[in-house]
Order: C-alpha cells, then structure tokens, then sequence
C-alpha cells in the first residue's frame, strides 16, 4: 500500500490519514463543495473535488470515488463509518478497479447489511437473538414495546419505538418513509424492544489468517434519539466472565459471516446479564478511541495491516486492557431545544488538550470552519483515558468545561453535566438514561447567576474597548468621559431569550461602576490585550475570553460560555420582523406548507414541516389566528431565521382575528 | 527630552488642606450641574416621559457614538440669574459616526423648551465654536419658541441664530436638524434654514402660525397636523427629507445622515501614539491653591497635563514669571504660555510675545495658562515703558493665527487677562477651574481705589470724610467684586465655556485640539520673528 484514499469527510479521515501518514502511506481525500476548507482537505497530500453537496452527488457516489482514487494515484480505499463504509457494493467496486479495500469482504458486509439475513445467521451460530417479524402481522408475536427497524438502516434513522397497537401504523408509514429517503430501502421489521437495558458493543478483529479476536466491549447506552453521544470502555455492568462470554459471541458472529479486519457486534444487555445480539457494523466504529485507549492499539493500523494481508501482531492477538476510557461526541445541535441541528461559522473551537496526558481530540472542524447543514453535526470526539473511570469522567468534564466553542450551538453543557451526574457516576447508564433525565436543564448554560453576571460585565467591557479601538477621532480619550455625567454607558445583550443590560460608567481614575440588570456589581477592570478581558468581580480575579463577529459577542471563561448578540441601540424599523412571524429554527428545505394565506388556524397546529439534517421538524402556530402572509413553497431552501409565515393572533373575546 | 520632575509632596499639610477646599467647590459645582441637569424638575420630567419621549441628554447620549467622549459647553449657563441654570438647552461636543460634531438640544422640560436671553447666548456661543472649528451642527429641536415676556431681549438679538445657520451652511458645514416635537414661530425656521431636516411621525410641529393665529390671521379653519405635522412636511411641503417612525429612528437617521457627511479634518492628525503624563493628575486638587495669593508653579500642572510630561522650556532664565515652552497633548503639538508668580513685567511680556510668533511660524497650537495679576503698576516700570510691553503682547495675541485655548488656573486681572488670551480675545476654547477669580481688579484694591478717590473728592470740596461710611462701602463694593469675580459668576455670564475640573484639564484640552483641527492649523506670517 502506497497511496491511501478516504472516501469519507471530517475527523475520521483526519484520524485515519494520521495512522497513514505514520506508516509512511501517502493520503488522498475526496471532498464535497460545502468541504472544500476543512481541515481534512488540507491534511491529505492530494485531495479530488466531488461537485455538489448533497451526499447522493459527492461521498455516496462509488463511481467518483474510484475515478479519484485513479487519477490521485491511490491503491487503496479506506471507507470510514457511515456513507459507503457498509456498501458491499461500493465494496465490490473498489477491489474490482484493482484497488486494496480496507474493510470486510463484500460478502461478509452484504449478510450483515440486512439486518434480517444478519439476524438468521447469528441465530443459526448459536448467538442470543432478540424475537423479530418481518411483517406487521407478526407484531402481537414480537410483543410490546417494539422497535421498527429499516433492514438497510443505521445510526437510528428509520427506527422508531412502539409502545402499543395502536401506534404502530404511523411507526411504520414514518420509518417507512424516512428509510426509503435515507436508504433507498424502505424496508423494515419489527423487533422486540428491551427497555432501560445497556447497548454494549464488543470490537472484533480479523485477519486472512484465521485470526479472530474481541478487543473487549464497549458501552454506548447513553444515546439522544438512537444516536450514541456517551462511550466508554470498559462497561460497568461487565464483568470479566461476561466479557469472555461475550467477546466469545462475538467472535462466533464474526467467524460465521467470514469477516476480516475491524468490526463490532452490538449487543443488548440487560440487568441480569442477559444479552442479546442487535447487529454487526462492519466498519470502523466512531467510538474506536476508547478501545484503543484502554488496549494501547492503533484500530486503523491495524486494518491497514490486515489489508495487506498480514497477521494481526502478537500485542493485538493477546489484548490487555489498562485503565478506563471515556468518549464524548460533540455535537453542533442545541439539546436544550429537542437537539436541533446548528449550523454557521464556527467563530471559535477550542478543547484544550494541550500537554495534559490522556486527553485526546479527534476533531473535523477547527476556529473558522463552516458546520454545513449536509452533513452530520458532529464536530469532533474528546476522549479522556485514565486510571480509573472517575478520574476520566473528571478529566473529560474539565476539558469541555475550559473549552471555547462559538458560532453554533453544542451539546458541550449537556455533556458536561453528564459527566458529573451521580448516576452516570455509579455507573447507572441504560438507553433510557436521557428520557429519565430532564435533558432541556441538563443542556442549559453551565454559568451560574454569578457568572452569567461576570459574562455579561465582560461583554459590555469587549464591547466598550472594541468602540474605542475602533475610534477615530478622539481615541485616546478616556472610554466614555463626560464632563458632567447625567446618565450612564449602556449596553443590551441578548442572551437567548433574554435580554441583559449592563449599565457603566468610568470615573476620572478610571475605577468601573457597573450594575447588570439594575443590581450594581464590585467590579474591577484590569488592562489586557485585545481578545480577553480581566476583570476582578467580588475580589476573584479571572480573564475572560473575548470574540466579537459583527454584533455577536462570545465570553469564554473557566465558569463556561456565553454568545450574546447586541442590541442594536437605534434599529432601523424597516427591518424589525412582525409579531406573530414563524421563523425557520434552522436553515433547511420545506418539505411541505399545510396552511394557505387566510386559512384560520388553532394554537399549535402545524404550519410548515421542514427538513434539516436528514429530520423533520415542524413549524406550528403559536395562538389561535388566522395566516396572513405565508413565504415559503415546498421545496423551498431556507435560511436561519427566515419568516416563513405570519399568523394574526385572534383575538381574546372571540372578535375578528387582528395582527398583534 | 526634557521631563518635568515630580515635586509634589502628598504628605505636606498644605496638600491636603487645598485638596479639601478644592474638593468643597467642585462639590458645589456638582450640586449646581445637578440642579441643570434635573431640567424642569421631577414633575416636568415626569410628564415629559409618559408622553413616551426622551429627555434632552438621552437624546443626545443615544446620538452620540457609543463610549465617545461628550463635552458640554456653558452647562452652568444662567447661574444666578432670574432664567434657570442650564438656560434650557444643552449645548456640547461629541462624536457622532467618527465625526466632531456640536450638539444643540432644546430641553422641553424647562418652560417648554422656550428660549430665554441666556438660551439665545449658549445656544450663540455653540453657534460661534462651530463655525470657528468648522463642526457639523445638529439641532435636537423642540422648543415652543421665544419666552414672549422677555421678547424683547430676543426677538432682535434672536434672529441672528437662523442667520448663523445659513452662514455656516455656505461655508460647507453641515447643519442637521431632528424635529422631536415643537418648533414654530421663529423656531420654524431651525429647520427652515438647515441642510438636512428629520421630523418625528405624530410629533413633530413646524409652523409659521398656529391655528388659533391663523385663524385670527385669516379666518381659515386647520389643525396642528395640516399646519405642520411630519407627514404633511415629509410628503407635501418637503421641509422635512426625513420622516421619523420615533424618536429613536429620527435618531439613527441622524446618524445616518452624519455617517454620509464625508467630513474630512482640514488640521494635521495627531501623533498615532503617544505616552500618557508620569503623574496622577489627582495631585493638582493639592497643588492647586485657593487662595488666589498663593502662588504655584505651573510646571507642576503641566507634569500632569502634557504626553509623557515632557516640556521643553523656552527662555527659562528670562522673564521667569512666565514659563513657555513646547510639549504635545493626546499626540499635538503645543506652545505653552503659564503664569508663574502672577505679576507681567516687560521681560514677560517680550518674552510672551517672541513665544507667540515663533509659534506662529511653526503652527502650533498655543495654551495660556492664566494665573495673573495683571502687568506691574509704579513709577519705575511706567517710565520704563510697561505700557508698550504689554501692548505689544497683547497685540500678538490678537494677530495670532494659531488656536488658542484658555485655561483660567487662578486669577485673571486687569489686562493681563487680555495678554493671556482672555475671553475678549476670542481663544478657540475658554475653560476655568472652580477656584478661579476674574475682574479688572483684585476687590480690595477695587474698593481701596474707590475709598481714595472718594477722599480726595471730599478733601478738594473742603468736606469731612464720612469714615463710617467709607467703611461700609468698602465693604458692600468688596462683597459685590468679590461674588461677580467668582468662576460661577463669570460661567454664567458664558465669559467662558465651562468650570472643569482640574483634572479634567488634560482631556479637555485633547477633545479642544482635537476640534481645532478640524480646521486648517497655519500660524501668522509676514515680518521675521522680532527679536525680543
């Protein structure tokens, strides 16, 4: 192997050009229009524009991808997770161009793509299946609750939970629906959904020398919406005669689909150390960090060398296991508002790691990066690896703590509370772990009442110094003096959905008088250098760091985040947007308008559904009106903010509906 | 370069004891800006926001740049007389959208915002730095027009203001005004003879006559809204170019319209960095003393005034009650010209008048630091010439063609107030310290010279000299000299722009040069510098 083409995008062809680049394997990446000045791009030694956005026209595209490998010069494709990673016929193709394939046999990853075929074979290899149908008639058999599942699924699209009879016929249309969009498959089955049980997953290797091993297990229960955002290796709930059981399983259903290189075989575990086998994904995992943090192997090294038709080394043929490891996926999605997606210029993306030993980052995306609404919103995997499991929890809270991500909104917070929640503490993790938790507080601003005041104060300082830097007459007069003060300096923050004003003023030696809100704060205000501010508040000194984009201003501190967007003193009225306007959540196509202009309408009903990150989210009316004005058609594209529609509330006492 | 030493010892009784006697009169200084800013107390205030508009200052702070600086001129304007202090309107320096610009704003809490002799002098003496300084004006107007029972002391004087407006329009500096609320009769034409008029939707009312007036006039039938409401100026007379949804818009169009001004400064720009004094300027409250018999070295004030507190003295060893020298304020040059030990003597004077023309030679800005007594009375100095002495440096200063700024530090009598640029020489820029005291003469030699003359009076008619009386008198005409000599006095009467704070100086100074610069800064020519 010489040149080595990732047919993939952000961290994980970072993470696999990194092992190449070590083996001395030149890098090729391929890369969509949206992806062009990501750092991935500007890792590879070559890098093949795919024209277009959409994964259907660049990264599904097993034609384009080969032709790059061609014309780039590479011998070998390296699919990542997701995309074609689990596509026997992209598979197929690569070796069929006379290309290495860095993965399973075609056919090995063909049984285990259906998840049917996948589930016949494990019960034929003696592997604990969950009971299944194939047909809606058999759901009285499967017993509720139960999980449609699209057959070509993954990654939780097309899977939805049915909790008794009745619901079971939107499940399907819906699951339905979204696998033929997602998959081109609109198949799906119906399985028996185990609740409140552990998803623990257990890494296999293979070689072409009949080689098969279990790296151990990892445990991924705590999940958003079927999407992992919590794992760790090694599970709490395993102990080492559970992990032999299973890594045995494991390797039964590796060994009976023929599989070679890396895999993982999911299981479901519940409290009485019960499993049963979900499915096999026949790829890298993006969850792979932990187990190479707590064996000390290089998992893409590993399927480099297996590739080449090598024998597994001796280290990874007889696996040890030190320590405890925990990965975090960072998201750009606001989980404090039902997890939509968040896109925009990353003003901001720092997680220090710096020197500290066992801090790892697999990051796609850095400071000035463009989260697209293409793709997945992941932003980047911080992995912390310690002696114990508390120690890596602690570890891993304190570095997303201390990290400054601005422009989109993360589930940072959420992750961080996790880390610190005194169930996740004792181990107590299951699938249901976020549906007993209140998520929306757990996702809510880190910064307490004392901080967001600090935050606050900062910003009108950045503010404040950024008018005076800017100035161009008079600037080295003092910031804001008056020879006879009648009123103070203010400056209005909006912070989500609240506004804070902070109120200053300067005295002739320069001592700050600041109130927040009214209620005056003893604050200092120290000179520093463009970018932070240091302030002492109530005698604690700390430095606050400082990003100002137009009129959003982002504060970092060791106390947490804050993005506020500034109140324009003197808006232009033209361009205040009505009362009663519906705003897109988030840019995204319409994928259908329900309503016509005139059309009375109750509170809640829905308006507008659109589509943004590959889900559906509806637009309802806020009161009971009619709709005055509706901006959209479906199919339409739109942006962040965009007015889709205007509903007149009605009014109280029942009379015409009139616009408020 | 020379760096001036710090001198001052913060131990010393004497610090202390002025710094507490300084500190008493800005106290009181402060007590009367409060009373000027509390406009037409609460009650007016009061009614004046539930009509849902803003105050005169908030209106004027929402125009300026954010964390600009603002200086308000005259704001004790009025003091002491029958017109409240303040005289109704604010008048001041800021910056708006990167440029000088000088505010003008009716305060409609105050008898309607109506124009009384004192408004019509601060609003003439903005008028006045304006066109000196070729600031931009903008008019935050509502005004209900003259105070008709002192008419007579405006109608005729008054009308100047609209001829100033124009004036200063044809001398390409712009002048903008944003109608708040009303502006008729005369104030019609503030508006009328601007640039750029914004006029606030519901609000605004600019018209010749009022209903009842037309109506007597004419017999025809109107309302206010015909008449001169901001939609009938803004679509059919076309007074207004501008319509307002609010206050806050008529606000942010103003901006906008300074924005497009494409003002550039015609004075060359400051130094792009420059250090700041070594020593506190706190420490003049202690240095300053009250008693105006007490000397103090201006050195001291400059340490704490001037970039760096780097002063090169000129003639040091000559005439050295008058310390002059070159330094640089935020980044301009400047001549210095401080009085050290009060009286002027011939040396002083030639030495004042050689600085003044070198000064001119190079265009640089001169500050007079006045703390004098006045030029040296007596015998000997009289035949020794004193008279042309000071005539000559008093004709210096008139034909002077750099920018002036005055500070008054301490006394300011007789005609070393003239040769130290005082306010009848027009200097761009006239600010006093709170302990500062101006009159022909000091108010004991006033009355002494009165009691003199009284005598010799008496004495020629062969009359007896009512002793009793001369002592009352005395002592009525010294209270009188003494209160009209006193810095509150004097602002009020607008003999200057303002009290200041003493350490105020060094950036009221800056914002001064600043807005000097906006014109051309060329010194004098003509003869070659006379040797002195």
């Amino acid at each position: 192997m010489r040149s080595l083409l990732v047919a993939n995008r952000g961290e994980i062809a970072r993470r696999v050009f990194r092992t190449a680049r070590e083996m001395g394997i030149a890098t090729v990446a391929v890369f969509s229009d949206a992806d062009a000045d990501l750092p991935f791009v500007r890792d590879a030694d070559a890098a093949v524009r795919l024209p277009g956005n959409d994964p259907g026209d660049t990264y599904l595209r097993g034609d384009l991808i080969v032709g790059a490998a061609r014309r780039a010069g590479a011998d070998a494709v390296h699919p990542g997770y997701g995309f074609l990673s689990e596509n026997a016929e992209f598979a197929q193709q690569v070796l069929d161009a006379g290309l290495t394939w860095v993965g399973p046999p075609p056919a090995a990853i063909a049984s285990m793509g259906s998840k049917l075929e996948a589930k016949r074979m494990m019960r034929a290899a003696g592997v604990p299946t969950l009971p299944w149908s194939e047909d809606d008639s058999g759901a009285a058999d499967v017993g509720y609750p139960l999980l449609v599942k699209a057959s070509a699924g993954g990654g939780g699209r097309g899977m939805r939970i049915v909790r008794s009879p009745d619901d079971l016929a939107v499940a399907l249309e819906s699951a339905r629906r979204e696998a033929a969009g997602a998959f081109g498959d609109a198949t799906v089955f119906l399985e028996r959904y185990v609740d409140a049980a552990r998803h623990v997953e257990v890494q296999v290797m293979a070689d072409n020398h009949g080689n098969v091993v279990s790296l151990f297990e990892r445990e991924c229960s705590i999940q958003r919406r079927h999407q992992k955002i919590v794992e760790e290796a090694p599970s709490t709930a395993v102990d080492p005669s559970l992990r032999a059981r299973m890594g045995e399983a494991a390797v039964a259903a590796a060994r009976a689909v023929g599989y070679v290189g890396a895999g993982t075989v999911e299981f479901v575990l519940t409290a009485d150390g019960s499993y049963w086998f979900l499915e096999m994904n026949t790829r890298l995992q993006v969850e792979h960090p932990v187990t190479e943090a707590i064996t000390g192997l290089d998992l893409v090294r590993l399927q480099l060398t297996v590739a080449q038709r090598q024998p597994l080394p001796p280290e990874a043929l007889t696996p040890t296991m030190t320590g405890h490891a925990i990965e975090v996926r960072l998201y750009a999605e606001d989980a404090e508002h039902g997890f939509l997606p968040s896109t925009g210029l990353l003003r901001e993306f720092d997680v220090p790691t710096g020197d500290a030993t066992g801090l790892r980052l697999d990051s796609g995306v850095e400071t000035g990066s463009v989260v697209s609404r293409h793709y997945d919103p992941m932003l980047a995997k911080v992995i912390a690896h310690a002696p114990t499991r508390a120690e890596a929890a602690a570890r891993l809270a304190s570095a997303l703590r201390r990290s400054s991500l601005q422009g989109v909104t993360t589930n940072r917070d959420l992750l961080t509370r996790i880390l610190g929640e005194p169930e996740f503490l004792a181990g107590s993790t299951d699938t249901a772990y976020l549906d007993r938790h209140d998520v929306a507080a757990m996702a809510g601003s880190l910064l307490d009442p004392v901080g967001r005041r600090a935050h606050a104060v900062a910003a009108a300082m950045a503010v404040q110094a950024a008018h005076r830097r800017e100035a161009t007459v008079v600037a080295g007069l003092p910031s804001g003096w008056r020879n006879n003060p009648s009123q103070p300096q203010e400056v209005q923050l909006v912070d989500g959905s609240t506004t804070v004003s902070v109120d200053y003023r300067f005295d002739r030696s320069g001592r700050l008088d600041v109130s927040v809100d009214g209620e005056p704060v003893d604050a200092e205000l120290h000179p520093g250098a463009t970018g932070t501010v240091t302030l002492s508040i109530d005698g604690v000194r700390r430095s606050y760091g400082i990003g100002i984009t137009g009129s959003i201003v982002d504060v970092s501190s060791a106390l947490g985040t804050s993005s506020y967007q500034l109140l324009d003193r003197l808006p232009d009225p033209a361009a205040t947007v009505t009362a009663g306007s519906l705003v897109a959540p988030m840019p995204g196509a319409v994928v259908r308008v329900l309503v016509e202009v005139g059309d009375l309408v109750v509170a809640q009903q829905p308006l507008v559904v659109l589509e943004a990150m590959k889900m559906e989210h509806t637009v309802a009316s806020p009161a009971a009106g009619s709709v005055v004005e509706l901006n959209v058609a479906a199919g339409q594209q739109v942006d962040a903010g965009m007015v889709l529609a205007v509903v007149a509330a009605e009014d109280t006492d029942g009379e015409a509906p009139a616009a408020r | 370069m020379p760096v001036l030493p710090d001198r001052v010892d913060r131990d010393a009784p004497d610090y202390g004891a002025r710094r507490a006697a300084l500190l008493e009169l800005l106290a009181e200084h402060d007590r009367q800006l409060a009373i000027a800013n509390a406009g037409g107390g609460e009650k007016y205030v009061e009614r004046h926001r539930s009509r849902g508009k803003l105050l005169a200052r908030e209106r004027i702070e929402l125009l300026l740049d954010p964390d600009s600086p603002f200086l308000e001129l005259s704001p004790l304007a009025a003091w002491g007389t029958d017109y409240p202090v303040g005289a109704s309107v604010v008048t001041g320096i800021g910056v708006v959208e990167n440029t000088e610009v000088m505010v003008v704003a009716n305060d409609p809490t105050v008898r309607g915002g109506a124009v009384n002799p004192y408004t019509a002098r601060r609003q003439g003496r903005a008028a006045q730095i304006a066109a000196e300084n070729r600031l931009p004006v903008v008019n935050l107007v509502e005004s209900g027009g003259a105070d008709l029972p002192t008419q007579s002391e405006i109608f005729i004087p008054g009308g100047r203001g609209f001829r100033d407006l124009t004036r200063k329009s044809a001398a390409a500096i712009p002048t903008i005004s944003l109608v708040f609320g009303n502006s008729t009769a005369g104030g019609a034409y503030i508006p009328g003879m601007s640039d750029y008029v914004v006029m606030v939707e519901g609000r605004a009312k600019v018209f010749l006559g009022g209903p009842p007036l037309v109506k007597m006039a004419t017999g025809e039938e109107s309302d206010d809204e015909e008449l001169g409401g901001a939609e009938m100026h803004a679509r059919t007379s076309g007074l207004a170019d501008y319509l307002a949804r609010d206050e806050y818009d008529a606000i942010r169009l103003g901006r906008q319209i300074v924005r497009r001004l494409n003002r550039h400064k015609l004075g060359p720009p400051p130094a792009p960095s420059y250090a700041e004094p070594r020593y506190d300027i706190d420490d003049l409250l202690g240095v300053v003393p009250t008693d105006l018999r007490e000397p103090f070295d201006p050195r001291d004030v400059l340490a704490r005034i001037l970039d760096g507190s780097e002063f090169d003295e000129f003639k040091p060893l000559y005439g050295a009650s008058l310390v002059t020298g070159f330094g640089q304020l935020h980044g301009y040059p400047v001549g210095i010209l401080a009085n050290a030990r009060g009286v002027l003597f011939a040396e002083e004077s030639e030495k004042a008048t050689q600085f003044i023309q070198l000064a001119n030679q190079s265009d640089i800005p001169l500050i007079f630091c006045q703390n004098t007594t006045g030029y040296m009375v007596g015998k000997d100095y009289e035949q020794r010439g004193i008279i042309k002495a000071g005539a000559q440096m008093i004709n210096a200063v008139s034909n002077s063609d750099v920018p002036h700024l005055t500070i008054t530090m301490g006394a300011s009598y007789g005609a070393g107030n003239y040769g130290m640029c005082g306010r009848a020489y027009d200097p761009r820029f006239l600010f006093t310290w709170p302990n500062a005291k101006s009159a022909v003469m000091g108010p004991a030699q006033l009355a002494g010279v009165l009691s003199i003359v009284a005598r010799a009076s008496a004495q020629a008619r062969g009359k007896d000299y009512d002793e009793a009386g001369d002592a009352a008198m005395r002592e009525l005409v010294e209270t009188q000299i003494e209160a009209e000599s006193k810095a509150l006095f004097l602002t009020a009467r607008l003999y200057d722009d303002g009290i200041i704070d003493p350490r105020d100086t060094r950036t009221v100074l800056g914002l001064a040069l600043s807005v000097a610069h906006n014109q051309p800064v060329q010194g004098r020519r003509g003869y070659g510098v006379f040797r002195m």
